[in-house]
């Protein structure tokens, strides 16, 4: 019974293994080898790429950037989310209208939603400064200078991902059956009291997939940078995976990338054990 | 006297008529039951007393105060819907008293009612349980112990043993009607099961295409139908109908005259119905099928006038194809009008077309 077990799980398990636990494991092991070069061969060097990492102010400041851009994005695109569909589920007329027209920056590649807004960012010719012009403002260089160009990125990524959580909770809203919210207007409950009591409450597992969502992409997801800043100017809106990518790509510079990907990799897994450990028992799961 | 008043109320949408001119008044403490075949404007009535459907016209009126365009909260009423309309992430203490939360009931008298509802409908150690942990006939209970703990004079019902198995269903439907005698509500019930309907109302009232057919207490129902309709939809089985012209002329009540008797129905009551050997006199049939139900048997037989349902005392045994002849009483048939539907007044009856009701 037990081998039959393992065989079933068996085509599953080889594949993790093979893609994931390996290059996993060959990953912690390269940071701890020193960086090769012609003369001196790659050595052992045990955690000293992770104190050079740690003293590195370039390591401080996109792991500073990682943490705004979360800590902005989540929260926001997730209310955006929320908002723009409890508005969408109300109206009966345009629903599907309102409904297309937020999931549309979804449907877009990163690339071309970057491109996009390339367009909207670019300083004298692009939407923005044309309309703020108008209004007398002077043009602004969105994305090339250090105090915007984060924001600039980060609202990029609000207006891609907000309309794909729409469409979440648009979908776990029309499982409510109204007969909940005609029971809620007999008891005396308002519109606002009933979405509290009842609606958002209904809507927490959604929330729960949403916000792992969110906290994933919030790493993981950087294409926009290639075509919007290249984390410039000076670092200025560089997120950790991109760092990742310049050092093992446009640096060669293994042992480091190996490193940052090691401590990557720590972070989600405690943050994916958390999650799933605590959230989902406060979580209703009908 | 009336305790709630339905005043001419019509709503249509595009395309479907919900109801057209229906009026009603229902006595204080009474059980109404709604009733009707699916798609006559139940809910649709319901729920414009209710204040969760606004009429296009018409009024409603609740203890004599128009409360057509009062919102449900302030018209002093609870609902128990079809679905239970259970909140899935609250306890059973927790969805029973939703509406004294909302409406601000301190904590104190909060839980004293709440102690009092679970005792009424049974539901003492279920308070923690979430819906999805309760079997069908405790998420009933719980609606309606979220019903009963507002004190509301009127309790809104709709379809609400439709989910449960027979069993449970009538031993539900006395207990709701006890409840509703212990604690005086006026009750509107909708339901599209004729029997529930018989063994719960005080005043039936009968729904057809979004008019009022008959109303009247659950007897008169039955024994002076105003309608072939009503005569056909109330009773188990129901009310033969079948062409006057193809009865013989000893079994139609009152001799029509000649040229009329293309246009009526003759209607009989199955436990009217006498079945001979081989009488010349009766109706000639052929016997379709018996059902035995212990203490009676329905037989169900073909005739020229068309088929037929006879409902016999004790077991008959008669094997399908046999010839039968079919008798009753002259006095017990009734005549319908073939295009009006309408009751013919015979002898006695005063079967006129009643639309409100006084109970
Ligand atoms: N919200 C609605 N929109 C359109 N038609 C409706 C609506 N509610 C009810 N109807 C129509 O009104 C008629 C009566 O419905 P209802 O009162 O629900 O019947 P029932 O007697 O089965 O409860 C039906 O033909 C139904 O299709
Ligand atoms: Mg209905």
């Amino acid at each position: 019974m037990a081998l039959y077990g393992w065989m079933l799980l068996a085509p599953a398990l080889i594949l993790l293994i093979t893609f994931a636990f390996i290059p996993a494991f060959e990953t912690v092991w390269a940071s701890l080898y020193s960086k090769g070069t012609l003369r001196r061969p790659s050595h052992f060097v045990g955690v000293e790429n992770y104190l050079s990492l740690f003293s590195d102010p370039a390591f401080r400041k996109v792991v500073t950037n990682n943490l705004i851009y979360a800590g902005i994005t989540i929260p926001v695109s997730i209310a955006i989310a929320l908002g723009m569909a409890l508005w969408a589920n109300a109206q009966i007329i345009g629903r599907g209208f309102v409904r297309a027209a937020y999931f549309t920056p979804t449907m877009l590649p990163m690339i071309a939603a970057a491109n996009l807004w390339l367009f909207f960012y670019t300083p004298d010719l692009g939407v923005i400064d044309r309309i703020t012009a108008l209004f007398g403002f002077p043009s602004v260089n969105w994305l090339g200078q250090q105090e915007t160009a984060l924001y600039s990125v980060i609202a990029v990524t609000i207006w891609k991902e907000a309309g794909f959580y729409m469409i979440f909770y648009l979908a776990a809203l029309q499982t409510i059956s109204p007969e909940l919210r005609e029971a809620a207007t007999v008891e005396g409950a308002g519109r606002w009291t009933y979405t509290r009591r009842v609606v958002l409450p209904l809507l927490a597992p959604t929330t729960m997939f949403v916000l792992v969502n969110a906290l994933i992409n919030s790493v993981k997801l950087i294409d926009h940078l290639f075509i919007l800043t290249k984390g410039g100017p000076d670092n200025a809106s560089k997120l950790i995976l991109y760092w990742v990518w310049e050092m093992a790509f446009a640096y060669f510079d293994t042992p480091q990338a190996a490193t940052m990907t090691t401590l990557i990799l720590v972070v989600l897994g405690i943050v994916a054990a958390v999650q799933f450990a605590v959230l989902e028992r406060r979580v209703h799961y009908r | 006297m009336a305790f709630i008043e339905l005043q001419n109320a019509t709503k249509k949408w595009a395309g479907a008529v919900g109801i057209d001119n229906v009026s009603l008044s229902i006595a204080k403490g009474s059980f109404v039951v709604l009733l009707g075949p699916s798609g006559c404007g139940k809910s649709t009535t319901l729920r414009i007393i209710a204040g969760l459907e606004q009429p296009d016209q018409g009024r409603v009126l609740i203890d004599g105060r128009d409360v057509t365009g009062v919102p449900p909260s302030k018209r002093g009423i609870s609902m128990v819907f079809q679905s239970y309309a259970l909140f899935p992430h609250l306890n059973v203490a927790e969805n029973i008293v939703f509406g004294l939360k909302v409406r601000g009931v301190g904590r104190a008298e909060r839980d004293e009612r709440l102690e009092t509802a679970l005792a009424r409908t049974g539901l003492k150690g279920y308070e923690l349980r979430k819906p999805a942990q309760l079997s069908g006939g405790q998420r009933q209970r719980v609606a309606l112990a979220r019903a009963i703990i507002a004190d509301h004079p009127i309790c809104l019902m709709d379809e609400p043993l439709s989910n449960l198995d027979a069993k449970l269903r009538h031993s539900v439907r006395q207990e709701i009607r006890s409840l509703q005698r212990q604690l005086d509500m006026t009750v509107i019930y909708v339901t599209h099961d004729q029997t529930e309907a018989m063994a719960m109302a005080d005043v039936v009232v009968l729904m057809k295409d979004g008019k009022i057919e008959q109303a009247g207490s659950p007897a008169s129902l039955y024994e002076e139908p105003a309608t072939a309709f009503s005569a056909s939809f109330v009773g188990t089985p129901p009310m033969t109908l079948l062409p006057a012209s193809g009865v013989p002329e000893a079994l139609l009540p009152q001799p029509p005259q000649a040229a009329a008797k293309e246009n009526l129905i003759l209607g009989i009551r199955p436990e009217s119905i006498r079945v001979t050997a081989g009488s010349a006199n009766g109706l000639q049939g052929t016997v379709q099928n018996a059902e035995f139900m212990g203490a009676e048997t329905f037989l169900y037989a073909g005739t020229a006038a068309g088929p037929l349902i006879a409902r016999l005392p004790g077991r008959v045994s008669r094997a399908p194809g046999e010839r039968i002849s079919l008798e009753w009483d002259r006095g017990d048939a009734v005549l319908f009008d073939k295009t009006s539907g309408r009751r013919l007044e015979s002898n006695s009856g005063n079967a006129g077309q009643k639309r409100a009701v006084t109970a």
